[in-house]
């Protein structure tokens, strides 16, 4: 500063309008590339505008929101304050899967799931296992003819480390070698039944006239017989009856009847859907335990009501699915889901015929239930026929879809619909270029920026057709957690579970049509005035 | 004769018009790149960056799960990655800060590349344009980027200009 006061004065103005200059070239170098935002900013949002329009403009027409369908629970659900008492017959693998889903698990599971944590840390099944709802209640029995899984069960029920555990209150269950003594038992207000197909209909008889509620898992029977008896048993007592279809509790299933309702697909004639499977666990070649002995498996039991009574085998206990004394095959354990879907967002009821084929094709490894199996069932008065088609010899994913002349859909725990390039409705739109038909018309996700990990092939079948898990309000939830939370609401507060007895008897009467098709090699045609199978 | 220097990090190097115009336009157009890319993320709900992590091949495969595993973290790393790239993209079309800028665009596109590295053995269900081994077109903008670190431009053409001329002024005032 000092020196700038020994210049001239010329020297200061000179040098000042050389400053003023570059200071207006310095702003303008300093600020040119601002403009450059102007276009990006003009066609990111003119874009952006446009997409939005052909979106808005698409779900206007389909009269759709693109947000999560409002679940509007079959049950009324209140805090639960009324403790229940469970009782669990039949603790194999699905036995203590549902017991889970109740809230207890046997301590080893919870070790096994922290080292599944460790080793991969997507795996979140402890977590999502603690965060469940705590359905207030308690597991006071446990049934199950091999000793092992019955201790194991005893285990778990005493087992704290549960969503609302901690309080070191449990009791723990008292084991009843027989069902009908835990029938008998006062500490029991409802049964989860978990057996072999070939028990469901006795026992969920026997529970009702006990005054038990039932939860049991599908295939509700085995025979038609014991279907009518069960359906007769179970509303003459009024006891609450849920089947195990806990696909009914998945989001996407709701927003798939959200768009049926608004007749987004047209008229619909087919609907195509199928198990695709391809691992010995999937066809039921499940693992035989290394400690079962006749000493410690009550045979006879087990056999009860199956048709032939066989030897002891351990192959027939554990790998029972693969045999028609106790199950019936793709039929009552993976058709029975697929039908269930689709009843229940189509609200199809029993089908006028059914026509089944296949045979035992890959795993012939003395089974007698089929691994390719394919059944056609009519709908005459709804225009419609409705395919399903599985094989365990091959995993490739053919989705479940619903053909209609304007769109087709896709549902499992995801939904897609797709526009038909022919459809009359769309003829304008699609002529227009608003919908693009080699592009999704809509997809829904539940759970949107969620991830989860599956670790088996069976469990990525099981995934993909929404049987595993969904969300609600963004959590990770199990499905047949919410499902038997149903069933416990509606013992609580009164109202039907989404699937009850009438849902069964669909279920029960349209498997056992395909069932016996294969069998008999014939068309079998339902009668609904006489209810009896022509 | 002077040695030059091996960088030169100057923010007003010489340049004829021509190199000054197209070392610009480069600029300009990566910027326009990040910028658009993180304005698209910002905009989609049902973005994440949880797809791009679950597909992380080599030696960054296990923090990508447990960035994914972790909602918290997940969050962390969008967000930063959202914000990221629209902040990489102002500085480098508006020139200011360019150097930290640039630096970052480096740094973010090397973290793309190491994640999704375009290795024999590695492959990924999610579809690209073309076929890339081993270079791909994000080792490509970060090489085009390093040549923007060398040869800056954002104190010629950009509010650096400004913001460097005005600290250097405060410099010669307090002088």
């Amino acid at each position: 500063m000092s020196q700038k006061g020994n210049k001239s004065t010329k020297q200061t103005t000179e040098e000042s309008v050389q400053k003023n200059t570059l200071k207006r070239r310095d702003v303008l170098k300093g600020l040119v590339t601002i403009p450059v935002l102007g276009p990006l900013f003009y066609f990111f949002f003119r874009k952006k505008w446009l997409d939005d329009l052909k979106k808005k403009e698409i779900l206007d027409e389909l009269g759709l929101g693109g947000k999560a369908p409002v679940v509007i629970p079959e049950a009324v659900s209140k805090k639960p304050s009324q403790l229940l008492r469970l009782g669990v017959i039949g603790f194999g693998g699905r036995g203590e899967y549902l017991t889970k889903c109740a809230g207890f698990v046997h301590p080893d599971w919870i070790e096994e799931k922290k080292k599944d944590a460790k080793e991969d840390k997507l795996d979140k099944g402890l977590e999502h296992f603690l965060n469940q709802e705590d359905l207030n209640v308690v597991l006071t029995g446990i049934c199950d003819v091999f000793d092992i899984r019955a201790e194991r069960g005893l285990v778990a029920s005493k087992n704290d480390i549960r969503p609302g555990g901690g309080s070191g209150t449990l009791q723990g269950a008292k084991r009843y070698l027989h069902y009908q003594e835990m029938l008998e038992s006062d500490d029991v207000d409802a049964v989860i039944i978990a057996t072999p197909d070939h028990w469901h209909a006795q026992m969920t008889i026997d529970a009702v006239k006990a005054g038990k509620h039932v939860y049991c898992e599908k295939c509700m029977t085995r025979t038609i017989d014991e279907t009518f008896k069960m359906v007769d048993a179970v509303k003459k007592s009024g006891q609450v009856f849920q089947l195990g279809h806990q696909q009914r509790q998945q989001d996407s299933h709701f927003k798939a009847k959200q768009i049926i309702r608004k007749n987004i697909l047209g008229p619909i004639s087919l609907v195509e859907t199928t198990t695709n499977r391809n691992s010995p666990d999937g066809a039921w070649v499940y693992d035989i335990h290394e400690e079962a002995t006749p000493e410690n498996i009550d045979w006879e039991q087990f056999q009860g009501p199956a048709p032939h009574k066989v030897p002891f085998s351990l192959e027939r206990f554990f790998r029972w699915r693969c045999w028609f004394d106790y199950g019936t095959g793709l039929s009552g354990d993976l058709l029975s889901h697929e039908y269930d879907a689709i009843n229940q967002i189509l609200e199809l009821g029993i089908p006028k015929t059914a026509m089944a084929s296949g045979g035992i094709y890959f795993y012939k490894d003395g089974r007698d239930v089929p691994d390719v199996f394919q059944a056609v069932f009519e709908y005459p008065e709804r225009d419609l026929t409705l395919v399903y088609s599985a094989t365990l010899a091959n995993g490739r994913d053919r989705g479940r879809i619903f053909m209609g002349h304007d769109a087709s859909m896709e549902v499992g725990y995801t939904l897609t619909v797709n526009a038909e390039p022919e459809s009359t409705r769309y003829e304008n739109k699609i002529m227009n270029k608003i919908i693009n038909t080699s592009l999704p018309l809509f997809t829904y996700r539940p759970g949107l920026k969620g991830i989860d990990t599956v670790t088996s092939a069976t469990e990525q079948y099981f995934a993909t057709r929404g049987l595993m898990y969904t969300y609600r309000e963004g959590r990770h939830v199990d499905t047949a957690h919410l499902h038997v939370k149903e069933w416990l609401d509606c013992i609580r507060n009164g109202g039907q579970p989404s699937c009850n007895i009438d849902r069964g008897f669909e279920e029960a009467i349209t498997c056992h049509m395909a069932t016996i098709s294969y069998q008999e090699n014939r068309k079998l045609e339902w009668d609904p005035v006489n209810k009896r199978i022509v | 004769m002077l040695k030059k220097p091996k960088f030169n990090f100057s923010p007003v190097p010489d340049y004829s018009t021509t190199q000054l115009t197209f070392l610009v336009i480069l600029r300009l157009l990566i910027g326009w790149h990040f910028f658009y890319e993180g304005f698209v993320k910002l905009f989609n709900p049902y973005w994440s960056s949880a797809g791009f992590l679950l597909e992380t091949q080599g030696i960054f495969k296990g923090l990508a799960s447990s960035i994914v595993a972790s909602p918290a973290a997940l969050r962390v790393v969008d967000f930063l990655n959202v914000w990221g790239l629209i902040l990489i993209g102002a500085g480098l079309i508006l020139g200011c800060l360019t150097r930290a800028a640039t630096l970052s665009g480096i740094f973010l596109l090397f973290l793309y590349y190491v994640f999704h590295p375009p290795l024999i053995g590695y492959t990924y269900a999610t579809p690209v344009e073309g076929s890339y081994l081993i270079v791909n077109k994000i080792l490509i903008e970060t090489f085009a980027l390093l040549v923007l670190l060398v040869f800056p431009t954002g104190g010629i053409i950009g509010i650096d200009r400004l913001i460097f001329r005005a600290k250097k002024t405060n410099k010669k005032r307090k002088k």
